[in-house]
């Protein structure tokens, strides 16, 4: 699986553009050392994502990340979520996503920024669960849309989240190239 | 979009197939279910075979069943077997296209082939059956397009 971008959902309450995301408080322990768990990153993990993200761009991407990071840790009320799936040890990948409230018009709603998961740990369910994960986030923050964007030849990326349910937006994105 | 008959009926019936996978299911059943020609489907079945998306199954409650995987055969990899999807190079010696008028057109053309293309190829038949099992149209309120005479008299 590959970068993406997206995320939202119209809000429950109203008028709350910073909806709170409840996330797990404890880092939570597995019963087995081959189960896999998903929860929010911790600053140790921020080695392993990069690289992960490295091995699969192909793009160093270190200020980008630790930007981030330091953003989506230091703004707890902020309703962002920067999720890692692990397993025995290992970050086999994560998902990064936010709510946001009136871009483009739209009442809050969840996006999702990127998912990303290690080539050789796909098609085991660890996309399904980091995107199910962070939509459940999403829902106890009110939110009952999710949104992403991508490019549209990444059919890799457009076929997981079309497996997801996810349909066609109603916006159009548009570009020009400044001279 | 409209797609050409061809398409939607090799569609049907891969959907079909894919919906019941320890089934064989008769072309018969499938031209009669969605009110079909039962000898274009067969055409249509005969070319699914060819490209090893279908397999038959000969004897007595012989019938078709899917031959690829669900999982990774797109939409795009059943309508291209049709019809081309997507922009097209051949300009069919139409001069015209060639000019600026003409390419400005192409661009917008290619602008939504390249939308299509994307569409169909991220599609596979696995999503489409969890789409006819989830039924999302039954929330939507489709907007009646203006007919042609309430346009031209805005």
């Amino acid at each position: 699986m590959a970068q993406q971008r997206s995320g939202a959902a119209s809000h429950r309450g109203r008028g709350n553009p910073t909806a709170h995301i409840s996330i797990m408080k404890s880092r939570p322990v597995p019963k087995s050392a081959d189960e896999l768990v998903i929860r929010p990153a911790v600053p140790s993990d921020l080695p392993a994502l990069i690289a992960l993200d490295e091995e699969i761009t192909g793009l160093a991407k270190r200020r980008y990340w630790k930007e981030t990071f330091t953003r989506y840790r230091s703004r707890r009320r902020q309703p962002q979520v920067l999720l890692v799936a692990e397993r025995d040890g290992q970050i086999e990948g994560f998902v990064v996503g936010e709510i946001r409230a009136w871009e483009f018009g739209e009442p809050p709603c969840g996006w999702i920024f990127a998912i990303q998961v290690r080539p050789k740990t796909r098609l085991q369910g660890v996309g399904t669960q980091l995107f199910e994960a962070l939509c459940d986030a999403f829902r106890r923050a009110g939110v009952t849309k999710v949104r992403t964007m991508m490019a549209r030849d990444n059919h890799l990326v457009l076929s997981f989240f079309r497996s997801q349910g996810m349909m066609a937006g109603p916006f159009i994105e548009l570009e020009t190239t400044l001279d | 979009m409209k797609l050409q008959k061809a398409s939607s009926f090799a569609l049907y019936a891969v959907l079909e197939l894919a919906a019941k996978p320890t089934h064989q299911v008769s072309g018969t059943e499938i031209a009669k279910k969605y009110g079909i020609s039962a000898h274009h489907l067969a055409k249509v079945l005969r070319d699914l075979g060819r490209a090893g998306i279908v397999e038959a199954a000969r004897g007595v409650g012989g019938g078709y069943r899917l031959a690829a995987n669900p999982k990774r055969l797109t939409l795009f990899d059943v309508i291209q077997i049709f019809e081309p999807v997507g922009p097209q190079d051949n300009l069919n010696g139409d001069s015209r296209m060639t000019t600026d008028a003409g390419c400005a057109l192409r661009a917008v053309l290619d602008e939504l082939d390249d939308h299509t293309l994307a569409t169909f190829r991220s599609i596979t038949i696995s999503t489409m059956i969890k789409l006819m099992a989830r039924k999302p149209w039954k929330n939507l309120v489709r907007v009646p397009r203006p007919t042609r005479r309430a346009a031209s008299h805005r």
